[in-house]
């Protein structure tokens, strides 16, 4: 099915079974253990543990690897280095290796796996693997190295084409010309996924056919980069990837688990299991790079801004790419003169790549702080200065208009939510205690994708419908709003709905990423669905176009029959796809929303706790308000820990995360999140795709960091700039208390 | 994680004997530390005597007006209990600062004194570290010390005690009881229990190869009020920056200890007797020649701010 043109009435319309809060159809297997994980798939026979042994070092050669005491040790299978592995291809997702040697790209990466009976064998033998390495020279501190960094392009995204430099009007001149500017520099670290499941791996031979049981977001990329990787052919690969333990763009790719486990498992000639150990996460796995970005507006005395500029450099190892922090940038707000540009420079820390929001998530803790900051020099209120800026249309090519955009309801709903007209415009005015107490806003953005997915749909004899996509569920709810999909086309419950996910057998789908799985992924089962419709009719001699399916019957006219009949001869099924043609040329797709954050600082400490939040969004239409809630409270508390704690800290010395593990890289606790509340606009989006929905898991965490940012500067009156905004920063500027 | 053996201990003599005897041996208890650090390869004791069946679980009065605490008592049951609430407000309050709920149901009153620090080279054995590896370097130093000491430290090791129920313990002069594998018992003041680095980081303690701590003792009740402000980036689970255990008396006066900035809880006598000048007299004196580095400089003020805080709500 192709979506050539703004949608208009269909089936989902009728709202039955979509768009209604439905528990998750897989929870019941989940609290009770049932639903297996890569690594629980215990019903795999003869199977050996395989642990990976890292590189001691982050950048150098490998000169020798004595593996004599490792092969000894108990238990030991085998072990696979470089020199057993052969040569080996590189996934197009991947920049650094999966497996080094002689060349080590940065620290933990994977040297060698050790296969051994027992996990416990492994990862002791794991240790007697003695490695030597010729050290050289890295480059690892991002200040330094920006300084050389070329200017890059691709704002728009990786394959976006977009120019280094992008400019409309002259902004030079016009900011020049500004009577009310700003001219800032915003700091974001580098920021580690902290999935609660770790990459994990099963790998089985059969003859030369591979099957992978792992824990990855996107099914047909990995396929591809498994095969690259191995110099196999595609369809000799198999991934099987039915739950995941949550990713955020950590697992959008291949990852030394699966390839080590493939490894092993050859050379053991039986199945191999390996788990990354927590403290590889950070060093051996890729994470949102660190981010320095330069903010620019000029504006009239009225608040209307005549000109933004947005510049961002980050680093990544050589050939990596930019985190794209100035595209919303490129969006946002209304200005006659704008320019973005971005600079890239090369790091040899481990590899930086998409997280949660990838661009938007570091660019809006900037930008909004900048708005904020705009705003209080132009004695505006920053709800104000926002919707005065507000623009339906694409401002660098203004013929293009937004398909919904409903930026300023968002604000004014949330303003009047939250009782925004109780904040005290001056900062460092509300105390309570020892605390002081502030409130923040700042807009959500995040664009929409929209991208190819396919489903097969079967109508079994007894009536059941069940869905097969190689679509994945990383705990955000996709089982379920497939089968809400699946139910209202077919007219059935959701409970009736089969739904089977995550296996590359499958026809391939959007996958789970960048916001796009929900919208693209139900899209996908819709065009199946419309094509089984008809077959149904077909086989019930009614006319497709006036067929009505509703609680498990098929109505035509007066004549009606039971849907399953129409599978009495034998059970149909049909597979189809979601393409989109090029509505999104004439308009853009994005999703909006307003963050609005109360916090309390210790006037001693300067210890910020966050006291209240609220999102409200617009995000086309939400299909499911119970699993789009449990993403968008998972995204403010993502936004949270950006805002206050997370950073992964680079030793420049030795060139790698040093706080590689959940005890010192810290995410918010129960204890840091407050209650949380979320309004979803009424919105259905006809020129998205036939569900008329858009992305939502992504919006929920852009803009948090700069509203908790916003909130600290109005209840201190000091501005911090540099992420995460840890008590240090403003400790000193805090009135004196002794 | 090496292989190693194990056994159960049912005396502590004996329990004692083994460790010392045993190159390679340790005593385990809760465990939430050791096997922590056993997995990552930290620690790779070959054989742990497993101390829980040792009858060393109860808090019994002193006949001085104090409290016996058996060296197996859970971190939970400590704090929960009704005595110590009502007499040692800051020992309730620094063991529920700590960890989380789950930890404090496994972890003991001695494993908690004897927890090794959270510098995160100390955790990475690829890094330098003369407290794992004496003699290989401190890569903590010039590197990332954010959390790290900044008095009491050396130019070997800069490391923390990571630890609250002992800032708690050292407000209160507890007294830690060992048995030897001689069956020769020993009373050690908290003052003295954790080493200053100096030369020798390796060795946390002055426990002796095989000392077993059986109980730890509290004095009488103090009175006055109690606090322990944790200052943390996150609300719970997390290490401190900066800890501030006080008792402050309704004349002003107080004792004050400090955590989350030395090998050891620190408490200078002399400085908490400035508690009635203030704040930043008492710390002026209790960080009299403290070397921070750059990265941990803000926790003098920090300490400054937090003692400050607990005089407020004293006052309040």
């Amino acid at each position: 099915m192709k979506f050539e043109q703004a949608e208009g009435t269909n089936p989902i319309d009728r709202l039955k079974v979509i768009g209604r809060a439905h528990d998750r159809i897989d929870g019941p297997l989940k609290t009770s253990g049932l639903a297996p994980y890569a690594y629980e798939h215990h019903d795999i026979e003869n199977v050996a543990y395989g642990a990976i042994v890292g590189s001691s070092v982050a950048k150098g050669r490998i000169t020798r690897i004595d593996t004599a005491a490792a092969k000894a040790a108990p238990g030991v299978i085998t072990i696979v280095t470089a020199a057993e592995a052969g040569k080996l291809g590189k996934g197009k997702n991947n920049t650094a290796k999966l497996l080094a040697g002689p060349e080590v790209e940065h620290y933990h990466q994977a040297v060698a796996v050790v296969v051994a009976e027992t996990f416990e064998q492994a990862r002791a033998a794991a240790s007697l693997v003695r490695v030597d390495y010729a050290r050289e020279k890295g480059r690892y501190d991002l200040t330094e190295q920006l300084k050389v960094a070329p200017l890059v392009g691709g704002s728009g995204g990786p394959n976006s084409g977009a120019p280094p430099v992008e400019r409309v009007g002259k902004f030079e001149e016009a900011f020049a010309a500004a009577p009310v500017k700003l001219d800032a520099e915003y700091h974001t670290p580098d920021h580690s996924h902290a999935m609660m499941e770790p990459h994990a791996s099963v790998a089985a031979w059969n003859g030369d056919e591979l099957t992978l049981w792992t824990s990855n977001q996107m099914i047909a990329w990995s396929k591809r980069d498994v095969a690259l990787t191995l110099n196999m052919p595609e369809d000799k690969v198999r991934l099987i990837s039915p739950y995941i333990g949550g990713g955020f763009g950590g697992k959008l790719f291949v990852r030394a688990d699966a390839l080590m486990a493939a490894l092993g498992a050859k050379a053991a000639k039986r199945p191999v299991k390996v788990a990354l150990p927590r403290p590889f996460i950070a060093n051996n796995t890729t994470h949102r790079p660190a981010t320095h970005q330069r903010i620019r507006i000029g504006a009239m005395k009225d608040g209307t801004i005549t000109a933004i500029a947005h510049e961002s450099g980050s680093g990544d190892l050589p050939d990596g790419g930019p985190e794209t922090a100035v595209q919303q940038t490129k969006l946002l707000y209304a200005g006659a003169n704008r320019m973005t540009a971005m600079r890239l420079a090369v790091l040899d820390l481990p590899e930086g790549n998409a997280m949660r929001a990838p661009g938007e998530a570091p660019g809006m803790m900037a930008l909004e702080i900048a708005m904020d900051e705009m705003a209080e020099r132009l004695g505006m209120d920053p709800v104000e200065f926002r919707i005065k800026n507000d623009t339906q249309v694409d401002p660098e090519k203004p013929e293009r208009k937004f398909s919904e955009r409903q930026l300023i309801r968002c604000l004014n709903e949330g303003a009047d939510k939250f009782g925004w007209n109780r904040r005290n415009a001056k900062p460092a005015q509300v105390h309570d205690g020892q605390w002081l107490v502030g409130m923040g806003v700042a807009a959500a953005f995040r664009n929409h994708i929209n991208t190819t997915s396919g489903a097969r749909v079967r109508l079994s004899r007894d009536g059941i419908v069940t869905v097969e996509t190689d679509m994945t569920d990383i705990g955000t709810g996709t089982y379920t709003i497939i089968a809400q999909t699946a139910g209202e086309m077919m007219g059935v419950p959701a409970e009736a709905v089969v739904v089977k996910l995550g296996d590359s057998s499958f026809p391939a789908s959007a996958g789970s990423g960048g916001q796009w799985g929900a919208a693209n992924s139900t899209a996908g089962v819709y065009a199946a669905c419309a094509k089984l419709r008809e077959q149904v009719a077909q086989r019930l001699g009614y006319n497709s176009a006036d067929a009505v399916f509703e609680a498990g019957q098929v109505k035509s006219g007066n004549r009606s029959a039971a849907l399953r009949d129409a599978a009495s001869a034998g059970e149909l099924v049909v597979e189809d796809k979601i393409e989109f043609g090029d509505l999104e040329k004439k308009h853009q797709l994005s999703t909006f929303g307003a963050h609005f954050v109360e916090v309390g600082v210790n006037a001693y400490t300067g210890v910020t706790r966050i006291r209240r939040m609220l999102a409200v969004c617009a995000a086309g239409r939400i299909l499911n308000p119970k699993s789009a809630r449990s993403q968008v409270i998972g995204a403010m508390t993502m936004g949270a820990g950006a805002a206050l704690m997370e950073e992964l800290a680079v030793d420049k010395r030795f060139g790698f995360f040093v706080n590689h593990d959940l005890a010192s890289y810290e995410v918010p606790v129960h204890a840091d999140i407050p209650h949380q509340e979320v309004v979803f606009l009424d919105e259905a989006d006809e020129y998205a795709n036939p569900m008329k929905a858009k992305g939502v898991g992504e919006l929920g965490i852009c803009g948090v960091g700069a509203a908790v940012a916003n909130a600290i500067y109005n209840a201190t009156g000091v501005r911090v700039r540099d992420y995460p905004i840890t008590l240090e920063k403003h400790l000193e500027k805090l009135p004196a208390v002794a | 994680m090496r292989a190693f053996t194990y056994e159960r201990a049912t005396d502590p003599v004996a329990a004692a004997r083994i460790v010392a005897g045993k190159p390679g041996a340790k005593f385990i208890a809760g465990g939430t530390n050791l096997l922590d650090l056993m997995k990552i390869e930290v620690e790779t004791p070959t054989h742990l005597v497993d101390v829980q069946d040792l009858d060393l679980d109860k808090i019994e009065q002193t006949p001085e007006g104090g409290l016996r605490i058996g060296a197996l008592v859970s971190n939970t049951d400590l704090a929960a209990d009704e005595r110590v609430r009502r007499d040692y407000g800051v020992l309730t309050r620094s063991i529920v600062a700590g960890a989380s709920g789950q930890l404090r149901n496994k972890a003991s009153t001695a494993g908690n004194l004897l927890q090794r620090t959270r510098c995160p080279y100390f955790y990475d054995i690829n890094m330098p570290c003369n407290k794992r590896k004496p003699g290989s370097g401190c890569a903590a130093i010039g590197g990332y010390s954010r959390q790290l000491g900044l008095i009491g430290v050396s130019d070997k090791c800069i490391a923390t005690f990571p630890g609250d129920m002992a800032v708690g313990l050292r407000v209160l002069d507890a007294v830690i009881e060992t048995i030897d594998p001689q069956g020769e018992r020993r009373s050690i003041p908290i003052a003295d229990f954790h080493r200053l680095w100096g030369d020798r980081p390796e060795q946390d303690t002055v426990l002796r190869p095989g000392e077993l701590i059986t109980h730890v003792t509290l004095p009488r009740p103090l009175g006055g009020k109690h606090f322990y402000e944790k200052v943390r980036d996150r609300a719970s689970y997390a290490f401190a920056l900066v800890s501030v255990a006080a008792v402050i008396q309704p004349d002003g006066t107080g004792r004050v200890a400090f955590g989350g900035v030395a090998p050891r809880p620190w408490r200078v006598e002399e400085a908490e007797a400035l508690v009635p000048q203030g704040a930043a007299a008492v710390t002026a004196r209790a960080f009299q020649g403290a070397t921070p580095t750059k990265d941990n400089a803000f926790k003098l003020p920090l300490a400054t701010r937090a003692l400050a805080s607990v005089i407020a709500q004293a006052k309040a």
